[in-house]
This record gives structure tokens, C-alpha cells and sequence, in this order.
């Protein structure tokens, strides 16, 4: 395999497709300023439109044409060298730590790990993968092995910035549910995609540069109301996690608004 | 522990909420000794920014003494009973924009970086308590705070100097400077500055700092603008001339002010029929932000000139007069202040006496009167410029 081949990155005609539709934009801004407008309100008509309004933003957000939903890629510039970003990564059960739909990865050898992902409703989903092309310091590649729940290929790929500037890390997957899975689970892996995975690696971004992500979960506050409630069951950027209850999803998660 | 909270549009209220705990490895737990209501929290009292959500601790401007540190902090750079000025804006120290010193552009921490990313195209750093959008961090407000990457922000204080002349190091005090740098002053240069708020107040002493040989100070109320001349501003009351560009010609043979500093942002007064219309926009939340002082600014600079903008502004504005902002060849200099630069040399000024920013206080209260504070601070009654919140008064106890 060529160096930089089959990277997003630096294919026009990908990213393109990689843009959010005029629809799409229609629902962000339109969901967003019903949302803003609900939440000023502060009434029950004000609680109903907001709660609309954001879940059409996130639907916003969320949604990509079904042409381009079997994979998803995206690029972050990291303050550290290549072999360290490489390092990090190669070391598999890492990535659960930034990767916040995945529950775990275990090793099984050198080459093949044991992945478990959080899917809708809290229920897991699970498949194993092998490394199939290992380059130290510039890229990896993975694919999941027959028998496995859904299919997720993945590459990731390590490149020096210019000037010191760091290291561009860029990851792709692809995707696609094994024969028998149910159409919503198909759909829920989906929608979000893109979105999760830009999360993911600004989660990884903080973790190599900073030493931690940063959080607000378990910060004191005071009382919230209904639909800041509803908003944070709504929140894209976190799944359910397995065993929570309705009640602490309710009141202690948040990061939409 | 008390904590003021934001309850909905006009609605502040002082409750009761549990302590914060440790929850990152760079985190510290500062017990707040003094804080402060600001400018720009009228924004948020008034409902203009997006992203609020009932129950959100207020408050960025707060200093007080270290009382526990994660396990990610080095002694040498933070430990249990430091004294600290805390910083607003938060700052992870590592990423391509923290190396540049661009530490209100931190890449790192903001939980909520997308939600900024739909509106800006990227985040700027996470704020103390000031929006989800910003991080929706728990603000000072408080008697205590969570201070992530605290190795980072807090300044640490010498013994002997009050609360009341460093508070300030925590904002306004250096985004007033970082306005009147922004203003890329040189020697002789004229200054017009547009809001006498105390962002203003510490631009005004900042250009003169810097080699402004005048500064002219604009507001419409009388206590501001005698604040100005103490600092040794010529004043123009807006309400009282009919035309503010004009005037600021009149002053400056024709040429115009060198440089203009908007410390007003979104939430401008102004008069006519372009004010209404921005007024009626804003309510409808067709516009978002009020731009009276921008345009004013834009059009009264002399050609070549710089517009420094250290009033907040959250979305969008219309009528920005873009064509005289190209063909006069103006620069516009723009940003939340990059506070780590700053607060080290400001501190030095402060400790040289070359400076007393406590001249901006007007009032000095128990927390439990924040509520009302912010309405006499929004409706500028009781000559108010500045209020400075006790957490501690009246015997109230760590919980």
C-alpha cells in the first residue's frame, strides 16, 4: 500500500461528499433557533418548542444522507511526534479511553483484539478485529473478523506537520452491519457516525496534549428544569452508558443545551 | 456550599448546592474569597446568549486560596493553601494554540467544543461559567470552584496585597489592557473608546500606558464618564451631541481618532432609527447582538487606523459598515483576552503602584444580595460600575 492512499484527507472528491446538505444546515440553525427561542420562554409552550427544536438540531447534526453512511473519516493536528500518536494507538486497549461508545478492547494476541461497543438502549455490540498492515510510526489498519456482529474496518494514519507543528493524525472507517441485524441498530450506527468520530479524536487531541479529557460531569449545580432534562438524554456526544438508570441520565448528564 | 444560579431571563437566584469535587488529575478546588458580577454576565441576565440552562453556577471573575489539588499538579506550580487569582478563560498549556500564547483559543478545554463549532466554525477555550456552549463549566459565583488545568491559569498572589486590587486580574483588568494593545497604540496617538463599563475604565489607563497622548471616553452616563476623567480621558456624553463621529472629527482636526476601542459589545445604546430596528431584531432574536458602538468606531476611525474590540459579541450583526472598514484600510483586532499574557505584568504594575484598580468598585456586598445586584447593575442605578460579592458574609459557614 502507498503511503497516504486511501486517506480522506487529501481527496477532494471525499470531502466533499464529507459536507453537511443544505438540509441539514436547514435543521442545525432552524432546530437551533426554535430551541433557543423555546428555552427563553421559559413556559410549557416555550419547554415543548425548545425540546423539538433541539431534538431537530441534533437530528441535524446527526443525520447523513444515506449514500455516504458506510464510512466515516476525519483529521486532528496533535502537539506530539508521530511515534508517540503511533505508540498510543497501537497499544489497542487505549482507545476506549477517548473512543466513548466503545466499552472496551481487549488483546487477544499481537494481532487480534476483542472489541466491545455501548449500541442503543445501552445494549452491547461485539466483534473482533485483526491488524492486516502495521507500518511503525505512519499508519495501521484493522478489520473485523468473519462472525462478528457488525463489520468495522478501520485505518489510521500518522504524518508529520510542517514546522514543528506536530502530528496530523487521520482516521477512517468503515462499516457495515452483519447479514440479521435489526434495521434500527443498522440506522443508529449510522446516524452520528462522522459526528462521534470527530468527538473521539478531539478526545484523543485533549488526552495526548493535555493529560486528560475535560469534563464537566459531577460538577455541582443548581436546580435544573424539565427541559434542559430532556436535552440531556438527548445528548450526541455520549451514548447511554449499560445499567443506567432513566433517573441519573436525567439529572447528571449534560452537554447539550 | 452557596452558589448563585441562573433560574431563566432576569432570574438569578442564591442556592444552596453541593461542594465540587477533584474530577480531573489537573484539577484544584479554590475556596473563593472574593468575586465578582461582570459586564459581560449582563448578557447572559438579559437572555442574549445562547446556551444557558437553569440551574448554571455564574460567575468568571474570582480569586481565593487553594484548598485541594488533583494529582496531575506539580508543588512547584500549585499546592494547598497557594493564594490565586483565577483566570476566566481555561487554558490546557499544551495545545498549538496555547504555544502561541493564544490561550483564549485553547484547543482543549471545551467539553463542548461542537456546540461552539456550529456557530464559530471552531471553539474558543472553556469559560467559567458562561454557557454550555463555552464549556458550561460551574462558574465563582460560589464559595468554591472547580479550577481545571490549574496548573496553567491561577496566578499566585504575594501576602499583604487585598483582595480588592487583584480581583480584577481574574478579567476585566487585563481585557481592558488587552483592548488598548489590540488598539496597537503608538506614541501620539489619539484613543476613542466607547463604553465607560470598567473594561473601558482599565482601557483608558492601558492606552495611556501604552503612549496614547489622548483618550476620548464615550458613555451616557454621567458618574462612567467622570470615572473617565479621573483617568484622564476627555469625555463625550452621546445623548448629548448629535453626532458622535462628527464630534470625534471635530476633536481630532478632521482626521479622526488613530484608534478605536469598542468596549461595549452586543448590547449597545444608541439613537435613531437604525438603533430601533436593531432593538426590535435583538427582542425577535432576528440579530443577536446590537452593534451601535462597532459601526460608530468603524466609521469614526482615521484612515489606516486599528478597531480593537474587547466587547463581547456572541453571534451575529447587521450593517457592519464593511465598505468604509476596506477603504479606509482599517485593522480590527478582536478576541477574548489572552489572560496568561497579561496577569504576571499587570500584577508587577499593580505592586509598583502604578496602578490601584480597586477605583472601579462601587459595591462591595454579601452574596446573598447578587440577585438584586445584577438588575442594579444592568439598570446602571446607584452609580453602579462594579460589584464585588463576599461569599462569606454574614457567618455563613463551609458547608
Amino acid at each position: 500500500m502507498v503511503k497516504n492512499s486511501g486517506m480522506g484527507a487529501t481527496n477532494p472528491r471525499r470531502r466533499k461528499r464529507r459536507s453537511m446538505g443544505a438540509q441539514q444546515w436547514a435543521a442545525v440553525i432552524g432546530g437551533g433557533a426554535l430551541a433557543v427561542y423555546g428555552i427563553a420562554r421559559r413556559s410549557p409552550l416555550g419547554a415543548a418548542l425548545a425540546a423539538s427544536g433541539g431534538s431537530l438540531a441534533a437530528f441535524g447534526v446527526l443525520y447523513k444522507p444515506k449514500a455516504q453512511s458506510d464510512s466515516a473519516r476525519t483529521s486532528v493536528l496533535i502537539n506530539c511526534k508521530p511515534e508517540e500518536a503511533y505508540g498510543f494507538w497501537k497499544d489497542i486497549e487505549n482507545l476506549p479511553r477517548f473512543m466513548n461508545r466503545l466499552q472496551s478492547v481487549t488483546k487477544l494476541d499481537e494481532q487480534r483484539s476483542r472489541w466491545i461497543a455501548i449500541g442503543p438502549m445501552g445494549r452491547p455490540i461485539r466483534w473482533d478485529a485483526q491488524i492486516i498492515d502495521d507500518r511503525e510510526n505512519e499508519s495501521i489498519s484493522w478489520r473485523s473478523l468473519p462472525g462478528s456482529e457488525v463489520q468495522v474496518d478501520g485505518r489510521v494514519e500518522f504524518r508529520e506537520a510542517p514546522a514543528g507543528r506536530g502530528t496530523i493524525v487521520s482516521a477512517e472507517i468503515q462499516y457495515s452491519p452483519a447479514p440479521g441485524l435489526s434495521s434500527s441498530f443498522a440506522k443508529f450506527l449510522r446516524k452520528g457516525a462522522n459526528f462521534a468520530m470527530r468527538q473521539d479524536m478531539r478526545r484523543l487531541e485533549a488526552l495526548m496534549e493535555a493529560g486528560e479529557i475535560p469534563t464537566t460531569e459531577g460538577q455541582p449545580h443548581g436546580p435544573r428544569d424539565r427541559v434542559t432534562g430532556v436535552m440531556r438524554m438527548m445528548d450526541p456526544t455520549r451514548p447511554i452508558a449499560p445499567g443506567a438508570s432513566l433517573k441519573d441520565t436525567f439529572a447528571a448528564r449534560r452537554s447539550i443545551a | 456550599m452557596k452558589a448563585v444560579c441562573y433560574m431563566g431571563v432576569e432570574k438569578m437566584s442564591v442556592e444552596t448546592v453541593p461542594d465540587p469535587q477533584i474530577l480531573n488529575p489537573r484539577d484544584a478546588i479554590v475556596r473563593i474569597t472574593s468575586t465578582c458580577i461582570c459586564g459581560s454576565d449582563l448578557h447572559l441576565y438579559d437572555g442574549y446568549v445562547p446556551t444557558m440552562e437553569q440551574g448554571d453556577i455564574m460567575g468568571h471573575e474570582f480569586m481565593g486560596e487553594v484548598v485541594e489539588v488533583g494529582s496531575g499538579i506539580k508543588p512547584e506550580k500549585l499546592k494547598v493553601g497557594d493564594r490565586v487569582v483565577v483566570p476566566f478563560t481555561i487554558a490546557c498549556g499544551n495545545c498549538f494554540f496555547c504555544r502561541k500564547e493564544l490561550w483564549s483559543c485553547c484547543n482543549n478545554s471545551n467539553p463542548n467544543y461542537w456546540m461552539a463549532e456550529e456557530m464559530m466554525g471552531y471553539s474558543p477555550s472553556g469559560l467559567f461559567g458562561y454557557t454550555h456552549m463555552l464549556g458550561g463549566y460551574a462558574g465563582g459565583q460560589a464559595q468554591y470552584a472547580r479550577v481545571p488545568f490549574a496548573d496553567v491559569g491561577p496566578l499566585k498572589l504575594p501576602e499583604g496585597i487585598p483582595d480588592e486590587k487583584v480581583i480584577f486580574l481574574s478579567d476585566i483588568h487585563p481585557t481592558g489592557y488587552f483592548g488598548a494593545v489590540n488598539a496597537e497604540i503608538e506614541q501620539g496617538d489619539t484613543v476613542a473608546i466607547w463604553g465607560c463599563g470598567p473594561v473601558g475604565q482599565f482601557a483608558i489607563r492601558s492606552a495611556f500606558m501604552l503612549g496614547a497622548e489622548r483618550v476620548i471616553a464615550i458613555d451616557r452616563f454621567d458618574y462612567r464618564l467622570r470615572m473617565a476623567e479621573q483617568g484622564g480621558a476627555e469625555i463625550i456624553n452621546y445623548e448629548e451631541v448629535d453626532d458622535v463621529v462628527q464630534t470625534l472629527k471635530d476633536m481630532t482636526g478632521n482626521i479622526g481618532p488613530d484608534r478605536c476601542i469598542d468596549a461595549v459589545g452586543m448590547e449597545a445604546h444608541g439613537h435613531g432609527v437604525v438603533h430601533l430596528m436593531d432593538r426590535a431584531k435583538q427582542v425577535a432574536r432576528i440579530e443577536m447582538d446590537r452593534p451601535i458602538a462597532l459601526r460608530q468606531a468603524i466609521q469614526a476611525c482615521r484612515k489606516g487606523g486599528t478597531v480593537s474590540v474587547p466587547g463581547v459579541y456572541a453571534g451575529f450583526i447587521d450593517k457592519v459598515p464593511m465598505g468604509a472598514f476596506v477603504n479606509k484600510a482599517l485593522t480590527m483586532k478582536t478576541g477574548q483576552t489572552h489572560m496568561m499574557r497579561y496577569m504576571k505584568p499587570l500584577l508587577d504594575k499593580i505592586e509598583n503602584g502604578e496602578i490601584d484598580p480597586s477605583f472601579v468598585i462601587s459595591h462591595r456586598v454579601p452574596i446573598d444580595r447578587a440577585p438584586e445586584m445584577y438588575k442594579i447593575f444592568r439598570d446602571k442605578k446607584e452609580s453602579c460600575t462594579k460589584v464585588v460579592l463576599d461569599p462569606w458574609a454574614d457567618g455563613a459557614k463551609a458547608a
